[in-house]
């Protein structure tokens, strides 16, 4: 077989190689980072041809179950996620180390550090841990390619998903990646060898837990062996480094590929112990570059941090704690420690201060959801202390000027059930508003709950016919929203429907005021499609 | 052969859309290329920027560090003084002198070209007003293209297949249109070096 040049992204790259080792099924939730792994799916034509699924799931937890089931059925299949759409799916994540995998399994997070379009920097790499689950952690587009194929054949050897941690600078890089010219079959339907594996009960997850810790080891010893963990030997033996994923090319961009210490590039896990310890045993000092949370750095320094060597890294303050990692962090990193290397000059940013002002991300002109901010701010005025819970779409924007409509903004689904707690302390008004995808992914459960106590609460459906935020992808209540209300229990008296647009801002703020008054739970879906896909659609015609 | 590019605007101006044709130019080349781009909530109107990085080597970091840009590429005034710290001494500034304005308190153009003034190396003009020249001013971004392209090494026709390739599905007259721009934008530079 040979090989072609492709540009792709990181993401681009991880679909490519998955299509090309023969995946069966890609499942996914929309979010940034990781969005782009599907979409690629969703547009290629081996994946046409293959009829390989590629829809878009309701949520990650539906989307990783889904996954669950193709392996199950002996083919290979992968679920991507954004970091925090993990904590969604964090429940089969773990559990599914329990059952094992029988087809590939690879579950992608893409983490965000630096939050460019995310709550937090939580690092996916704690949950693989605990779950006893190998992580792979790509440093380039190249390795993002490989790992699909070797990936899968790790967790058909092993019985285990695995996961793969992107960052958003890898996501979201383009760079030349040579792609088989020709891909794999796809496996046969075969199921697991181990039947009772799979069925969750105490007892056979016992003996399971028994199995998984032995063969935790294995996956161990594999790392130390793997491909993509190097240990590479260093005249200077002052300072060792371990670098992991993304870090490894700053270091490399810092020192101009001649690094003079000793390296450990860590790029599977469980961390390869033995060429830790080994660079431990012959370096005066470590220094540790990961990116995201200290992961590698407490585990090699220890909780108590009773090692005798000494260690640099985020808990001591010589790497940057919050945010990514850059060359040029990486080199005051190694300035910090070594002020005679390393010494050429940190252009110093020549301030043009006054005239840089922020350009924060705004809702578009023409979008439906300035249209429910504008009416509910309307009506809201009459209000002593009303309360916004919002949720996770374009419309958390509505907290910035000129709204400044929103009071709340934590994980998906959570406006309306903080809306239902405030009323439950006594709050009114208490209004939720949430979007069209975000309420099927995570609202609807929520919902119930206050349809069950009829919680006084107005909750608004922005309903744009879109996953909007990142980029238009189809959203799964579109058309059945109010069936969902009323199929819920939601009294059809207050289930009502409204155009947002700015010649119906009288009656959408009639209606808001009529609902906010109403004593009980109503949901308003407020409607408009999204001014950016209808301009695509309006283009296609 | 090493071009270090900083790509700079407003989200929707298409910088990304002049990334991607020297991608696809620098793939013909046979070059070496990163390119880091902005998805997501920054898109929504907000500030944009790509690294991107050309080489007949290969290519460490996704990320350009600060001082070593050979070029910042601004499809807007303000946001191409953005990135000022990243330009090498003597790397260019080329922008589009037309502002997006949708804050408040946006700088005169006074304040903007008297900043535009510290940079020893400048190549600023009124795109949107060429590529209206040639049909659409939303083809502004394939003038910036045109005025970079003599500043890198990469081949004019392989830029101009670039052009063809992205825009092929929306038809020959858009093609053509974006084509001519780019031309535009050439000769604007390649008459500014004659003159310098």
């Amino acid at each position: 077989m040979g090989k072609i040049k492709r540009l792709l992204l990181g993401d681009e790259a991880f679909a490519q190689g998955a299509l090309d080792a023969g995946l069966s099924g890609a499942y996914a939730y929309p979010g940034t980072p990781s969005t782009e792994i599907l979409e690629y799916i969703q547009q290629s034509p081996l994946a046409q041809d293959r009829k390989i699924h590629s829809h878009w799931s309701s949520n990650e937890k539906t989307a990783m179950e889904e996954a669950m089931g193709m392996s199950f059925c002996g083919k290979r299949a992968i679920v991507s996620m954004k970091h925090v759409g993990l904590n969604v799916a964090a429940d089969p994540f773990v559990n599914s180390a329990m059952t094992g995998a029988n087809g590939g399994l690879i579950v992608v997070a893409a983490d965000d550090p630096s939050m460019h379009s995310s709550q937090n920097e939580q690092d996916s790499r704690f949950y693989a841990d605990f779950a006893m689950i190998p992580i792979l952690e790509p440093s380039d587009q190249q390795e993002a390619y490989d790992m699909a194929e070797y990936g899968f054949n790790l967790s058909e050897k092993f019985k285990i998903p695995v996961l793969l941690r992107l960052v958003t600078r890898l996501s979201h890089s383009r760079s030349v990646v040579e792609v088989e010219d020709a891909p794999k079959p796809e496996n046969t339907l075969h199921y697991p060898e181990i039947r009772e594996q799979w069925v969750l009960m105490p007892a056979m997850s016992r003996k399971r837990n028994v199995r998984l810790i032995e063969d935790y080891k294995k996956f161990q010893r594999d790392s130390e062996s793997s491909p993509f963990n190097l240990y590479s030997e260093g005249k200077d033996k002052s300072l060792g480094i371990i670098v992991s994923g993304i870090a490894w090319n700053y270091l490399n961009e810092v020192f101009q590929g001649k690094i003079p210490y000793p390296v450990v590039k860590v790029s599977q896990y469980p961390l390869p112990v033995n060429m830790v310890k080994h660079l431990i045993d012959s370096c005066e000092a470590i220094l540790i570059l990961e990116e995201g949370q200290p992961f590698i750095e407490k585990k090699v320094r220890g909780e108590l941090d009773n090692n005798l060597k000494r260690i640099y890294g985020k808990l001591t303050g010589e790497v940057v704690r919050t945010g990514e990692l850059t060359p040029d962090e990486v080199k005051k990193s190694l300035r910090a420690i070594k002020t005679e290397q390393c010494d050429d000059e940190i252009n110093k940013p020549e301030g043009n201060s006054e005239v840089l002002l922020p350009r924060p991300p705004a809702l578009c002109q023409g979008c439906g959801h300035r249209d429910v901010y504008n009416a509910l701010n309307e009506v809201l005025k009459e209000y002593d202390s009303p309360k916004v819970f919002g949720d996770i779409g374009c419309y958390t924007l509505g907290y910035l000027s000129p709204f400044n409509a929103i009071d709340t903004c934590v994980d998906m689904g959570a406006s309306i059930t903080m809306a239902k707690g405030a009323a439950d302390a006594g709050q009114h008004p208490s209004v939720a508003i949430i979007g069209d995808s975000t309420f099927t992914h995570s609202g609807m459960t929520g919902l119930l709950d206050a349809i069950n106590e009829n919680s006084p609460i107005t909750v608004i459906i922005s309903d744009n016919l879109t996953t909007g935020m990142t980029g238009g992808q189809d959203s799964q209540g579109t058309g059945k929203l109010e069936e969902i209300c009323l199929g819920l229990g939601a009294a059809p008296e207050h289930v009502r429907t409204i155009d947002s647009h700015p010649k119906n801002i009288a009656d959408m703020e009639q209606l808001f005021k009529e609902e906010i008054d109403y004593p009980g739970l109503s949901v308003i879906i407020s409607r408009r499609e999204c001014i950016q896909t209808a301009r695509r659609h309006s283009s296609k015609k | 052969m090493k071009s270090d590019i900083i790509l700079a605007g407003v989200g929707g101006q298409g910088i990304l859309s002049i990334a991607t044709v020297i991608g696809v130019a620098a793939l013909e080349d046979n070059l070496y290329l990163k390119q880091a781009e902005v998805h997501g909530m920054s898109q929504r109107g907000g500030d944009v920027q790509s690294n991107l990085r050309l080489s007949s080597e290969p290519i460490a970091s996704d990320l350009i560090p600060l001082g070593q840009a050979d070029l910042i590429v601004s499809m807007e005034p303000m946001e191409g003084l953005r990135y000022l710290p990243y330009l090498k001494k003597e790397g260019w500034l080329v922008t589009n002198t037309v502002p997006f304005v949708n804050i408040k308190n946006y700088p005169s153009s006074e304040a903007l070209a008297e900043e535009m003034k510290k940079v020893d190396n400048l190549i600023a003009f009124d795109m949107d007003a060429v590529a209206k020249e040639v049909g659409s001013p939303r083809s502004s971004n394939m003038v910036l293209l045109g005025a970079i392209s003599p500043l890198i090494s990469i081949e004019e026709p392989h830029l101009i297949n670039g052009i063809r390739k992205i825009f092929s599905s929306k038809g020959d007259a858009i093609t053509e249109m974006n084509i001519a721009a780019f031309a535009k934008g050439r000769d604007y530079t390649v008459e500014f070096l004659k003159n310098r």
